[in-house]
Protein backbone atom coordinates (compact mmCIF):
# COMPACT_ATOMS: atom_id res chain seq x y z
CA UNK A 1 0.00 0.00 0.00
CA UNK A 2 3.10 2.20 0.92
CA UNK A 3 5.23 4.25 -1.95
CA UNK A 4 8.76 5.77 -1.86
CA UNK A 5 8.56 8.78 -0.22
CA UNK A 6 11.27 10.09 -2.88
CA UNK A 7 7.80 9.97 -4.76
CA UNK A 8 7.35 13.09 -3.90
CA UNK A 9 10.20 14.92 -5.27
CA UNK A 10 8.74 15.40 -8.53
CA UNK A 11 8.55 19.05 -8.57
CA UNK A 12 11.49 20.89 -10.72
CA UNK A 13 12.22 23.69 -8.54
CA UNK A 14 11.34 23.88 -4.61
CA UNK A 15 8.11 24.81 -4.22
CA UNK A 16 7.11 26.76 -1.12
CA UNK A 17 5.10 24.84 1.40
CA UNK A 18 2.55 26.53 3.86
CA UNK A 19 1.88 24.07 7.32
CA UNK A 20 -1.08 24.51 8.93
CA UNK A 21 -1.70 22.09 11.99
CA UNK A 22 -4.35 20.98 13.35
CA UNK A 23 -4.57 20.85 17.61
CA UNK A 24 -8.07 20.73 18.45
CA UNK A 25 -10.70 19.07 16.99
CA UNK A 26 -13.38 20.19 19.74
CA UNK A 27 -13.54 21.72 22.90
CA UNK A 28 -12.73 18.84 24.97
CA UNK A 29 -10.07 17.44 22.80
CA UNK A 30 -6.77 16.36 23.80
CA UNK A 31 -4.67 18.64 26.08
CA UNK A 32 -1.60 17.75 24.72
CA UNK A 33 -1.91 17.82 21.15
CA UNK A 34 -1.35 22.16 20.87
CA UNK A 35 1.60 21.81 22.53
CA UNK A 36 3.14 18.61 20.25
CA UNK A 37 1.77 20.11 17.26
CA UNK A 38 4.09 23.01 17.56
CA UNK A 39 6.85 21.27 19.69
CA UNK A 40 7.42 18.47 17.19
CA UNK A 41 8.38 19.56 14.22
CA UNK A 42 8.01 22.94 11.40
CA UNK A 43 4.58 24.26 11.51
CA UNK A 44 3.54 27.74 9.95
CA UNK A 45 -0.10 28.12 11.59
CA UNK A 46 -1.82 26.29 14.80
CA UNK A 47 -5.31 26.03 13.82
CA UNK A 48 -8.08 25.51 16.89
CA UNK A 49 -11.33 24.17 15.99
CA UNK A 50 -13.99 24.49 19.36
CA UNK A 51 -16.99 25.12 18.27
CA UNK A 52 -19.44 21.95 17.83
CA UNK A 53 -22.93 22.61 17.21
CA UNK A 54 -24.95 23.40 20.60
CA UNK A 55 -21.42 24.92 21.92
CA UNK A 56 -22.12 28.53 21.52
CA UNK A 57 -25.22 27.92 23.32
CA UNK A 58 -23.59 26.65 26.57
CA UNK A 59 -20.69 29.86 26.16
CA UNK A 60 -24.07 31.95 25.76
CA UNK A 61 -25.42 30.42 29.03
CA UNK A 62 -22.08 31.23 31.01
CA UNK A 63 -21.41 34.93 29.63
CA UNK A 64 -25.13 35.39 30.62
CA UNK A 65 -23.51 34.64 34.51
CA UNK A 66 -20.27 36.45 33.94
CA UNK A 67 -20.04 39.15 31.44
CA UNK A 68 -16.19 38.07 31.29
CA UNK A 69 -17.10 34.35 30.00
CA UNK A 70 -18.32 33.12 27.19
CA UNK A 71 -15.62 31.64 25.13
CA UNK A 72 -13.77 27.99 25.12
CA UNK A 73 -11.08 28.70 28.18
CA UNK A 74 -9.09 25.34 27.20
CA UNK A 75 -7.74 28.14 24.23
CA UNK A 76 -5.88 30.39 27.37
CA UNK A 77 -4.33 26.91 28.68
CA UNK A 78 -3.32 26.09 24.78
CA UNK A 79 -1.84 29.44 24.00
CA UNK A 80 0.22 29.26 27.15
CA UNK A 81 1.15 25.98 26.08
CA UNK A 82 2.63 27.26 22.68
CA UNK A 83 3.71 30.84 23.79
CA UNK A 84 7.46 29.99 23.24
CA UNK A 85 6.75 28.95 19.76
CA UNK A 86 4.43 31.84 19.02
CA UNK A 87 7.50 34.44 20.31
CA UNK A 88 10.08 32.61 19.13
CA UNK A 89 9.41 30.38 15.96
CA UNK A 90 7.24 32.93 14.58
CA UNK A 91 3.90 30.08 14.23
CA UNK A 92 0.65 31.91 14.12
CA UNK A 93 -2.45 30.44 15.65
CA UNK A 94 -5.84 30.67 13.81
CA UNK A 95 -9.22 29.53 16.39
CA UNK A 96 -12.57 30.01 17.06
CA UNK A 97 -11.90 29.95 20.63
CA UNK A 98 -14.15 33.47 20.99
CA UNK A 99 -17.27 31.65 21.07
CA UNK A 100 -20.03 34.28 22.06
CA UNK A 101 -17.72 36.36 23.54
CA UNK A 102 -13.95 37.24 21.56
CA UNK A 103 -12.94 40.74 23.09
CA UNK A 104 -12.93 38.62 26.39
CA UNK A 105 -10.77 35.23 25.31
CA UNK A 106 -8.54 37.82 23.37
CA UNK A 107 -8.31 39.85 27.24
CA UNK A 108 -7.46 36.29 28.81
CA UNK A 109 -5.03 35.79 26.40
CA UNK A 110 -3.67 38.96 26.50
CA UNK A 111 -3.22 38.49 30.42
CA UNK A 112 -1.29 35.18 30.16
CA UNK A 113 1.20 36.77 27.06
CA UNK A 114 1.87 39.10 29.31
CA UNK A 115 2.54 37.04 32.43
CA UNK A 116 5.11 35.06 30.45
CA UNK A 117 6.79 38.61 29.74
CA UNK A 118 6.54 38.12 25.79
CA UNK A 119 3.06 40.46 24.92
CA UNK A 120 5.36 42.66 22.67
CA UNK A 121 5.76 40.10 20.42
CA UNK A 122 2.24 38.98 20.35
CA UNK A 123 -0.37 40.81 18.52
CA UNK A 124 -3.98 39.51 18.71
CA UNK A 125 -6.07 39.75 16.02
CA UNK A 126 -10.38 39.51 16.79
CA UNK A 127 -13.09 38.80 14.55
CA UNK A 128 -16.60 39.60 15.68
CA UNK A 129 -19.85 40.67 13.67
CA UNK A 130 -20.79 36.85 13.69
CA UNK A 131 -23.15 37.25 16.87
CA UNK A 132 -26.67 37.85 15.78
CA UNK A 133 -28.61 37.54 19.30
CA UNK A 134 -28.87 41.19 19.70
CA UNK A 135 -30.27 42.13 16.19
CA UNK A 136 -32.98 39.47 16.51
CA UNK A 137 -36.10 41.41 16.63
CA UNK A 138 -34.64 43.76 14.31
CA UNK A 139 -33.96 40.83 11.70
CA UNK A 140 -37.53 38.80 12.11
CA UNK A 141 -39.18 42.71 11.60
CA UNK A 142 -36.78 42.99 8.41
CA UNK A 143 -38.53 40.00 6.64
CA UNK A 144 -35.72 37.66 7.60
CA UNK A 145 -37.83 34.72 8.60
CA UNK A 146 -34.56 32.68 10.23
CA UNK A 147 -36.74 29.69 9.23
CA UNK A 148 -35.58 26.23 10.24
CA UNK A 149 -33.94 24.56 7.66
CA UNK A 150 -34.92 21.40 8.28
CA UNK A 151 -38.65 21.72 9.24
CA UNK A 152 -39.56 25.26 7.77
CA UNK A 153 -40.45 26.53 11.19
CA UNK A 154 -40.36 30.36 11.23
CA UNK A 155 -37.89 31.52 14.35
CA UNK A 156 -41.00 33.31 15.85
CA UNK A 157 -42.32 30.19 17.08
CA UNK A 158 -39.52 29.72 19.63
CA UNK A 159 -38.63 32.97 19.73
CA UNK A 160 -39.04 34.01 23.48
CA UNK A 161 -36.74 30.43 23.87
CA UNK A 162 -33.64 31.48 21.94
CA UNK A 163 -30.68 31.76 23.49
CA UNK A 164 -28.10 32.39 21.02
CA UNK A 165 -28.11 32.97 17.21
CA UNK A 166 -24.22 33.11 15.30
CA UNK A 167 -24.00 33.63 11.74
CA UNK A 168 -21.26 30.89 10.39
CA UNK A 169 -18.62 33.07 8.97
CA UNK A 170 -15.68 32.47 6.04
CA UNK A 171 -12.22 33.34 5.60
CA UNK A 172 -12.61 36.55 4.74
CA UNK A 173 -11.93 38.11 7.90
CA UNK A 174 -9.43 35.81 9.19
CA UNK A 175 -7.57 37.32 6.23
CA UNK A 176 -7.27 40.52 6.90
CA UNK A 177 -6.18 40.28 10.51
CA UNK A 178 -3.56 38.27 9.33
CA UNK A 179 -2.65 40.71 6.59
CA UNK A 180 -2.60 43.30 10.01
CA UNK A 181 0.14 41.55 11.48
CA UNK A 182 -2.23 39.11 14.23
CA UNK A 183 -0.34 36.31 15.26
CA UNK A 184 -3.00 35.08 17.17
CA UNK A 185 -6.80 35.27 15.87
CA UNK A 186 -9.65 34.79 17.52
CA UNK A 187 -13.04 34.38 16.05
CA UNK A 188 -16.41 33.66 17.00
CA UNK A 189 -18.76 31.59 14.75
CA UNK A 190 -16.11 31.02 11.74
CA UNK A 191 -16.47 27.69 9.97
CA UNK A 192 -14.42 25.09 10.97
CA UNK A 193 -12.75 24.96 7.80
CA UNK A 194 -12.14 28.80 7.50
CA UNK A 195 -9.85 28.41 9.98
CA UNK A 196 -7.14 26.66 7.65
CA UNK A 197 -8.48 28.19 4.25
CA UNK A 198 -7.63 31.33 5.47
CA UNK A 199 -4.11 31.27 6.39
CA UNK A 200 -3.63 29.55 3.13
CA UNK A 201 -5.39 32.04 1.34
CA UNK A 202 -3.67 34.47 3.12
CA UNK A 203 0.21 33.12 2.62
CA UNK A 204 -0.80 32.37 -1.20
CA UNK A 205 -3.07 35.23 -1.64
CA UNK A 206 -5.64 33.15 -3.84
CA UNK A 207 -8.08 35.79 -5.34
CA UNK A 208 -12.05 35.76 -4.03
CA UNK A 209 -12.54 33.90 -7.52
CA UNK A 210 -10.16 31.49 -7.75
CA UNK A 211 -12.80 28.89 -6.69
CA UNK A 212 -10.80 25.82 -7.42
CA UNK A 213 -7.99 26.43 -4.70
CA UNK A 214 -10.40 28.04 -2.57
CA UNK A 215 -12.41 24.66 -2.27
CA UNK A 216 -8.75 22.68 -1.83
CA UNK A 217 -8.63 25.18 0.83
CA UNK A 218 -11.95 24.36 2.62
CA UNK A 219 -11.84 20.83 1.97
CA UNK A 220 -7.95 20.47 3.36
CA UNK A 221 -9.80 22.41 6.23
CA UNK A 222 -12.69 19.97 6.58
CA UNK A 223 -9.67 16.79 6.64
CA UNK A 224 -8.06 18.32 9.56
CA UNK A 225 -10.91 19.99 11.21
CA UNK A 226 -11.89 17.24 13.95
CA UNK A 227 -7.49 16.43 14.62
CA UNK A 228 -6.60 13.33 14.65
CA UNK A 229 -10.01 11.56 13.18
CA UNK A 230 -7.99 11.46 9.76
CA UNK A 231 -4.57 10.21 11.32
CA UNK A 232 -6.00 6.86 12.60
CA UNK A 233 -8.15 7.63 15.73
CA UNK A 234 -11.74 6.59 15.19
CA UNK A 235 -10.30 5.11 12.09
CA UNK A 236 -12.21 1.72 11.31
CA UNK A 237 -10.13 0.41 8.26
CA UNK A 238 -8.01 -2.16 10.17
CA UNK A 239 -7.50 -0.56 13.24
CA UNK A 240 -5.88 -3.48 15.02
CA UNK A 241 -2.91 -2.42 13.83
CA UNK A 242 -2.57 1.27 13.83
CA UNK A 243 0.64 1.57 15.23
CA UNK A 244 0.99 3.54 18.86
CA UNK A 245 -2.11 5.40 19.55
CA UNK A 246 -1.38 6.69 22.85
CA UNK A 247 1.56 8.72 21.01
CA UNK A 248 -1.05 10.00 17.77
CA UNK A 249 0.12 12.34 15.75
CA UNK A 250 -2.46 15.21 14.87
CA UNK A 251 -2.75 16.22 11.06
CA UNK A 252 -0.99 18.62 9.78
CA UNK A 253 -1.66 20.31 6.15
CA UNK A 254 1.22 20.97 3.74
CA UNK A 255 -0.20 23.43 1.05
CA UNK A 256 1.48 24.74 -1.94
CA UNK A 257 -0.03 27.61 -3.72
CA UNK A 258 -1.28 25.66 -6.80
CA UNK A 259 -4.35 24.31 -4.22
CA UNK A 260 -2.76 20.55 -4.00
CA UNK A 261 -1.88 20.02 -0.59
CA UNK A 262 -0.54 16.70 1.58
CA UNK A 263 -1.60 15.89 4.62
CA UNK A 264 1.16 14.50 6.92
CA UNK A 265 1.94 14.16 10.77
CA UNK A 266 5.23 15.11 12.63
CA UNK A 267 7.80 12.06 12.98
CA UNK A 268 7.72 9.77 15.87
CA UNK A 269 4.44 9.99 16.10
CA UNK A 270 1.73 7.23 16.23
CA UNK A 271 -1.48 6.58 14.52
CA UNK A 272 -1.59 6.72 10.96
CA UNK A 273 -2.18 8.87 7.70
CA UNK A 274 -3.53 6.62 4.79
CA UNK A 275 -5.59 7.00 1.77
CA UNK A 276 -8.03 5.06 4.08
CA UNK A 277 -7.82 6.79 7.39
CA UNK A 278 -8.70 10.13 5.14
CA UNK A 279 -10.82 8.62 3.39
CA UNK A 280 -13.09 8.20 6.11
CA UNK A 281 -12.72 11.69 7.57
CA UNK A 282 -14.09 12.76 3.90
CA UNK A 283 -17.51 11.28 4.33
CA UNK A 284 -17.87 12.29 7.89
CA UNK A 285 -20.80 14.54 8.68
CA UNK A 286 -21.28 14.84 4.78
CA UNK A 287 -24.15 16.00 3.17
CA UNK A 288 -24.12 16.04 -0.83
CA UNK A 289 -21.16 15.90 -1.57
CA UNK A 290 -21.32 18.09 -4.92
CA UNK A 291 -22.41 20.65 -2.79
CA UNK A 292 -20.26 21.56 0.70
CA UNK A 293 -21.63 25.52 1.18
CA UNK A 294 -19.29 27.44 2.92
CA UNK A 295 -19.54 31.19 2.87
CA UNK A 296 -16.80 31.99 0.50
CA UNK A 297 -16.98 28.90 -2.39
CA UNK A 298 -18.99 25.32 -2.90
CA UNK A 299 -16.55 22.72 -2.65
CA UNK A 300 -17.18 19.55 -5.10
CA UNK A 301 -15.98 16.48 -3.09
CA UNK A 302 -16.80 14.45 -6.01
CA UNK A 303 -13.20 15.86 -7.80
CA UNK A 304 -10.81 14.88 -4.81
CA UNK A 305 -7.97 12.47 -5.62
CA UNK A 306 -6.02 11.04 -2.89
CA UNK A 307 -3.01 9.39 -3.49
CA UNK A 308 -0.86 7.77 -0.53
CA UNK A 309 2.95 9.17 -1.55
CA UNK A 310 5.11 8.55 1.53
CA UNK A 311 4.37 5.95 4.43
CA UNK A 312 2.45 8.45 6.37
CA UNK A 313 1.46 10.80 3.35
CA UNK A 314 -1.44 11.19 1.69
CA UNK A 315 -1.20 13.75 -1.30
CA UNK A 316 -4.60 15.85 -1.97
CA UNK A 317 -5.20 17.20 -5.70
CA UNK A 318 -7.95 17.59 -8.45
CA UNK A 319 -10.23 19.96 -6.46
CA UNK A 320 -13.07 21.78 -7.97
CA UNK A 321 -15.04 24.53 -6.37
CA UNK A 322 -17.78 27.18 -7.79
CA UNK A 323 -19.07 30.44 -6.26
CA UNK A 324 -20.79 30.11 -2.80
CA UNK A 325 -24.50 31.04 -2.24
CA UNK A 326 -25.90 34.70 -1.16
CA UNK A 327 -26.44 33.55 2.20
CA UNK A 328 -24.98 32.22 5.57
CA UNK A 329 -26.03 29.71 7.49
CA UNK A 330 -26.90 31.04 11.12
CA UNK A 331 -26.55 28.65 14.16
CA UNK A 332 -29.54 29.46 16.60
CA UNK A 333 -29.78 27.82 20.02
CA UNK A 334 -33.09 27.96 21.72
CA UNK A 335 -34.64 26.21 25.00
CA UNK A 336 -36.40 22.80 24.56
CA UNK A 337 -37.46 21.11 27.64
CA UNK A 338 -35.85 19.27 29.80
CA UNK A 339 -34.81 15.75 30.04
CA UNK A 340 -32.69 12.94 32.51
CA UNK A 341 -31.60 9.39 31.51
CA UNK A 342 -30.43 6.78 34.16
CA UNK A 343 -29.33 3.37 33.91
CA UNK A 344 -28.91 0.38 36.46
CA UNK A 345 -27.04 -2.72 35.30
CA UNK A 346 -28.37 -6.40 35.61
CA UNK A 347 -26.20 -9.53 36.09
CA UNK A 348 -26.26 -13.07 34.59
CA UNK A 349 -28.58 -15.36 34.45
CA UNK A 350 -31.08 -13.51 32.14
CA UNK A 351 -29.92 -10.38 32.70
CA UNK A 352 -31.95 -9.47 29.45
CA UNK A 353 -35.10 -10.32 30.82
CA UNK A 354 -35.00 -8.94 34.40
CA UNK A 355 -33.72 -5.28 32.68
CA UNK A 356 -36.76 -5.67 30.89
CA UNK A 357 -39.01 -6.60 33.59
CA UNK A 358 -37.18 -3.25 35.29
CA UNK A 359 -38.63 -1.54 32.21
CA UNK A 360 -42.06 -2.90 32.88
CA UNK A 361 -42.29 -2.18 36.64
CA UNK A 362 -40.60 1.19 35.82
CA UNK A 363 -42.66 3.01 33.26
CA UNK A 364 -45.94 0.94 35.19
CA UNK A 365 -45.68 3.14 37.78
CA UNK A 366 -44.66 6.49 36.16
CA UNK A 367 -48.26 5.81 34.37
CA UNK A 368 -49.55 5.62 38.13
CA UNK A 369 -48.11 9.09 39.06
CA UNK A 370 -49.63 10.22 35.69
CA UNK A 371 -46.32 11.59 35.14
CA UNK A 372 -46.41 12.98 30.83
CA UNK A 373 -43.98 12.77 29.24
CA UNK A 374 -42.89 14.32 24.80
CA UNK A 375 -40.48 11.16 24.81
CA UNK A 376 -39.77 8.58 26.57
CA UNK A 377 -37.10 5.82 25.36
CA UNK A 378 -35.19 2.53 26.98
CA UNK A 379 -32.18 0.84 25.29
CA UNK A 380 -30.80 -2.01 26.53
CA UNK A 381 -26.94 -1.79 26.56
CA UNK A 382 -25.03 -4.78 25.80
CA UNK A 383 -28.13 -6.36 24.05
CA UNK A 384 -29.12 -4.19 21.67
CA UNK A 385 -28.63 0.01 21.99
CA UNK A 386 -27.21 1.25 19.31
CA UNK A 387 -27.90 -1.47 16.24
CA UNK A 388 -31.47 -2.18 17.42
CA UNK A 389 -33.04 -4.94 15.63
CA UNK A 390 -30.31 -5.39 13.47
CA UNK A 391 -27.96 -6.75 16.71
CA UNK A 392 -30.60 -10.19 16.64
CA UNK A 393 -30.35 -11.90 19.61
CA UNK A 394 -28.14 -11.67 22.90
CA UNK A 395 -27.43 -14.67 24.20
CA UNK A 396 -27.47 -14.67 27.46
CA UNK A 397 -24.48 -11.69 27.79
CA UNK A 398 -22.70 -11.53 31.24
CA UNK A 399 -24.35 -8.17 32.22
CA UNK A 400 -26.89 -5.64 30.73
CA UNK A 401 -27.47 -1.61 31.27
CA UNK A 402 -30.47 -0.62 31.28
CA UNK A 403 -31.16 2.61 30.31
CA UNK A 404 -33.85 4.90 30.60
CA UNK A 405 -34.49 8.63 29.61
CA UNK A 406 -37.33 11.06 29.07
CA UNK A 407 -37.70 14.41 27.59
CA UNK A 408 -40.43 16.59 28.03
CA UNK A 409 -41.62 20.61 28.65
CA UNK A 410 -42.68 19.93 32.51
CA UNK A 411 -39.39 20.28 34.57
CA UNK A 412 -41.33 18.47 38.01
CA UNK A 413 -42.25 15.80 35.96
CA UNK A 414 -38.63 14.97 34.73
CA UNK A 415 -37.68 15.59 38.21
CA UNK A 416 -39.93 13.04 40.09
CA UNK A 417 -38.70 10.40 36.70
CA UNK A 418 -34.99 10.62 38.59
CA UNK A 419 -36.52 9.48 41.56
CA UNK A 420 -38.40 6.37 40.42
CA UNK A 421 -35.07 4.49 39.02
CA UNK A 422 -32.74 3.71 42.26
CA UNK A 423 -35.88 2.39 44.14
CA UNK A 424 -35.96 -0.51 41.77
CA UNK A 425 -32.63 -1.64 43.18
CA UNK A 426 -34.61 -3.36 46.34
CA UNK A 427 -37.87 -3.47 45.31
CA UNK A 428 -37.87 -4.52 41.68
CA UNK A 429 -35.91 -7.73 39.50
CA UNK A 430 -32.87 -9.01 41.05
CA UNK A 431 -29.26 -9.25 40.97
CA UNK A 432 -28.65 -5.50 40.03
CA UNK A 433 -25.81 -3.09 40.54
CA UNK A 434 -24.00 0.09 39.03
CA UNK A 435 -26.20 2.67 40.65
CA UNK A 436 -23.36 4.28 42.52
CA UNK A 437 -23.81 7.76 41.14
CA UNK A 438 -27.64 7.82 42.34
CA UNK A 439 -30.00 9.63 40.83
CA UNK A 440 -29.62 10.95 37.35
CA UNK A 441 -29.40 15.02 37.06
CA UNK A 442 -32.58 16.84 35.23
CA UNK A 443 -30.91 18.65 32.46
CA UNK A 444 -31.91 21.83 30.21
CA UNK A 445 -32.15 21.03 27.05
CA UNK A 446 -30.59 23.60 24.54
CA UNK A 447 -31.52 22.59 21.11
CA UNK A 448 -30.44 23.50 17.59
CA UNK A 449 -32.19 25.59 14.67
CA UNK A 450 -30.06 25.92 11.53
CA UNK A 451 -31.80 28.72 9.46
CA UNK A 452 -30.17 30.81 6.68
CA UNK A 453 -29.91 34.72 6.65
CA UNK A 454 -29.05 37.10 3.66
CA UNK A 455 -25.30 37.39 3.11
CA UNK A 456 -25.14 41.17 3.28
CA UNK A 457 -26.49 41.67 6.76
CA UNK A 458 -23.82 40.31 8.73
CA UNK A 459 -21.30 42.69 9.28
CA UNK A 460 -17.97 41.70 10.44
CA UNK A 461 -15.05 43.50 11.97
CA UNK A 462 -11.84 42.49 12.58
CA UNK A 463 -9.83 44.56 15.13
CA UNK A 464 -6.05 43.77 15.67
CA UNK A 465 -4.68 44.63 19.56
CA UNK A 466 -1.18 45.80 19.49
CA UNK B 1 -23.21 -15.33 -3.66
CA UNK B 2 -24.09 -13.88 -0.01
CA UNK B 3 -21.38 -11.38 0.75
CA UNK B 4 -20.81 -9.36 4.37
CA UNK B 5 -20.77 -5.82 4.08
CA UNK B 6 -18.04 -5.78 6.43
CA UNK B 7 -15.72 -7.97 4.54
CA UNK B 8 -16.45 -5.33 1.60
CA UNK B 9 -16.06 -2.04 2.52
CA UNK B 10 -15.17 0.06 5.90
CA UNK B 11 -17.64 3.18 6.70
CA UNK B 12 -17.94 6.04 8.85
CA UNK B 13 -21.18 8.29 10.17
CA UNK B 14 -21.63 11.02 11.64
CA UNK B 15 -24.79 13.88 12.20
CA UNK B 16 -26.75 16.78 10.97
CA UNK B 17 -29.15 17.52 13.45
CA UNK B 18 -31.70 14.36 13.07
CA UNK B 19 -30.28 12.77 10.07
CA UNK B 20 -27.17 10.31 10.28
CA UNK B 21 -24.89 9.80 7.31
CA UNK B 22 -22.85 6.91 6.60
CA UNK B 23 -19.87 6.88 4.11
CA UNK B 24 -19.26 3.52 2.83
CA UNK B 25 -15.74 3.21 1.44
CA UNK B 26 -14.44 -0.03 -0.98
CA UNK B 27 -12.10 -2.20 0.87
CA UNK B 28 -10.67 -2.36 -2.75
CA UNK B 29 -11.20 -0.25 -5.43
CA UNK B 30 -11.97 -2.73 -7.54
CA UNK B 31 -15.09 -3.28 -5.28
CA UNK B 32 -16.08 0.20 -5.31
CA UNK B 33 -18.46 -1.11 -8.92
CA UNK B 34 -20.32 -3.91 -6.91
CA UNK B 35 -21.21 -1.65 -4.13
CA UNK B 36 -22.55 0.79 -6.44
CA UNK B 37 -24.42 -1.46 -8.14
CA UNK B 38 -25.51 -3.45 -5.01
CA UNK B 39 -25.79 -1.37 -2.18
CA UNK B 40 -28.84 0.74 -3.49
CA UNK B 41 -31.04 3.23 -1.98
CA UNK B 42 -34.26 0.98 -1.46
CA UNK B 43 -31.55 -2.08 -0.12
CA UNK B 44 -30.14 0.37 3.35
CA UNK B 45 -33.75 1.69 3.11
CA UNK B 46 -34.88 -1.77 4.09
CA UNK B 47 -32.16 -2.67 6.48
CA UNK B 48 -32.83 0.38 8.52
CA UNK B 49 -36.66 -0.07 8.21
CA UNK B 50 -38.27 0.44 11.86
CA UNK B 51 -35.08 2.05 12.84
CA UNK B 52 -35.06 5.19 11.21
CA UNK B 53 -38.49 7.53 10.49
CA UNK B 54 -37.65 9.35 7.59
CA UNK B 55 -36.23 8.32 4.07
CA UNK B 56 -32.75 7.42 2.95
CA UNK B 57 -30.99 9.03 0.32
CA UNK B 58 -27.81 8.16 -1.67
CA UNK B 59 -24.87 10.03 -3.42
CA UNK B 60 -21.83 8.54 -5.40
CA UNK B 61 -18.38 8.85 -4.72
CA UNK B 62 -16.68 7.51 -7.51
CA UNK B 63 -13.05 9.22 -7.11
CA UNK B 64 -13.07 7.73 -3.37
CA UNK B 65 -14.66 4.57 -4.15
CA UNK B 66 -17.29 5.66 -1.76
CA UNK B 67 -21.14 5.99 -1.41
CA UNK B 68 -22.48 8.17 0.74
CA UNK B 69 -26.10 7.61 2.49
CA UNK B 70 -28.53 10.38 4.36
CA UNK B 71 -30.58 8.62 7.11
CA UNK B 72 -33.35 10.83 8.08
CA UNK B 73 -35.29 10.68 10.78
CA UNK B 74 -32.42 8.69 12.75
CA UNK B 75 -31.73 9.87 15.67
CA UNK B 76 -34.77 10.59 17.61
CA UNK B 77 -34.67 14.31 16.98
CA UNK B 78 -30.50 14.45 17.19
CA UNK B 79 -28.33 16.37 19.29
CA UNK B 80 -29.06 17.54 22.69
CA UNK B 81 -33.12 16.77 22.39
CA UNK B 82 -31.95 13.13 21.41
CA UNK B 83 -32.07 9.88 24.14
CA UNK B 84 -30.50 8.02 23.10
CA UNK B 85 -26.81 6.05 23.22
CA UNK B 86 -25.91 7.05 19.84
CA UNK B 87 -27.24 10.43 19.52
CA UNK B 88 -24.85 11.50 17.01
CA UNK B 89 -24.85 8.50 14.50
CA UNK B 90 -21.25 7.60 15.41
CA UNK B 91 -21.98 4.01 14.98
CA UNK B 92 -24.43 3.47 12.04
CA UNK B 93 -21.41 3.02 10.27
CA UNK B 94 -20.75 -0.75 11.58
CA UNK B 95 -25.01 -0.95 11.54
CA UNK B 96 -24.63 -0.70 7.61
CA UNK B 97 -21.93 -3.06 7.48
CA UNK B 98 -23.93 -5.57 9.00
CA UNK B 99 -26.11 -5.92 6.02
CA UNK B 100 -25.55 -9.15 3.58
CA UNK B 101 -25.07 -8.12 -0.14
CA UNK B 102 -26.48 -10.02 -2.97
CA UNK B 103 -24.15 -10.19 -5.64
CA UNK B 104 -24.45 -12.70 -8.57
CA UNK B 105 -21.21 -15.43 -8.84
CA UNK B 106 -19.92 -14.57 -11.83
CA UNK B 107 -20.09 -11.32 -10.97
CA UNK B 108 -18.30 -11.68 -7.40
CA UNK B 109 -16.08 -14.03 -8.91
CA UNK B 110 -14.34 -11.97 -11.43
CA UNK B 111 -13.11 -9.09 -8.83
CA UNK B 112 -12.17 -11.94 -6.25
CA UNK B 113 -15.24 -11.97 -3.71
CA UNK B 114 -15.01 -15.48 -1.63
CA UNK B 115 -18.76 -14.67 -0.08
CA UNK B 116 -19.84 -15.05 3.02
Amino acid sequence: MTAPTQMFTRVARPERIVRVAAGQGFWGDWLEAPRRQVEGGPVDYLMLDYLAEVTMSILQKQKERDANMGYARDFVGAVDSVLGGIAERGVRVVANAGGVNPPACAAAVRQVAVKRGVSDRVRIGVVTGDDLLPRIDELLSQGHPLANMDTGEPLSTVRDRVLSANAYIGSVPIVEALSRGANIVITGRSTDTALTMGPLRFEFGWRADDWDRLAAGIIAGHIIECGAQCSGGNCLYDWQNIPDLANVGYPIVEGSADGTFVIAKHPNTGGRISVQSVSEQLVYEMGDPHSYITPDVVADFTSIRLEQVGEKRVRVFGIKGRPPTDKLKVSIAYRAGFKAVGTLVYAWPDALAKAQLADRVLRERLDRLSLRFDSVLTEFVGASATHGRLAGEAHDPPEVQFRIGVRGEDKAAVERFTREIVPLVLNGPPTVTGFAGGRPKVEEIVAYWPALIDKQVVRTKVEVLS
Amino acid sequence: MKVRLLDLAHARSGDKGDTANVGVIALQPRWYPVLEKYLTRDRVAEHFAGLITGGVERFELPNLNALNFLLHGALDGGGTLSLKTDAQGKVFSTALLRMVVDVPDAEAVAVGLTGE
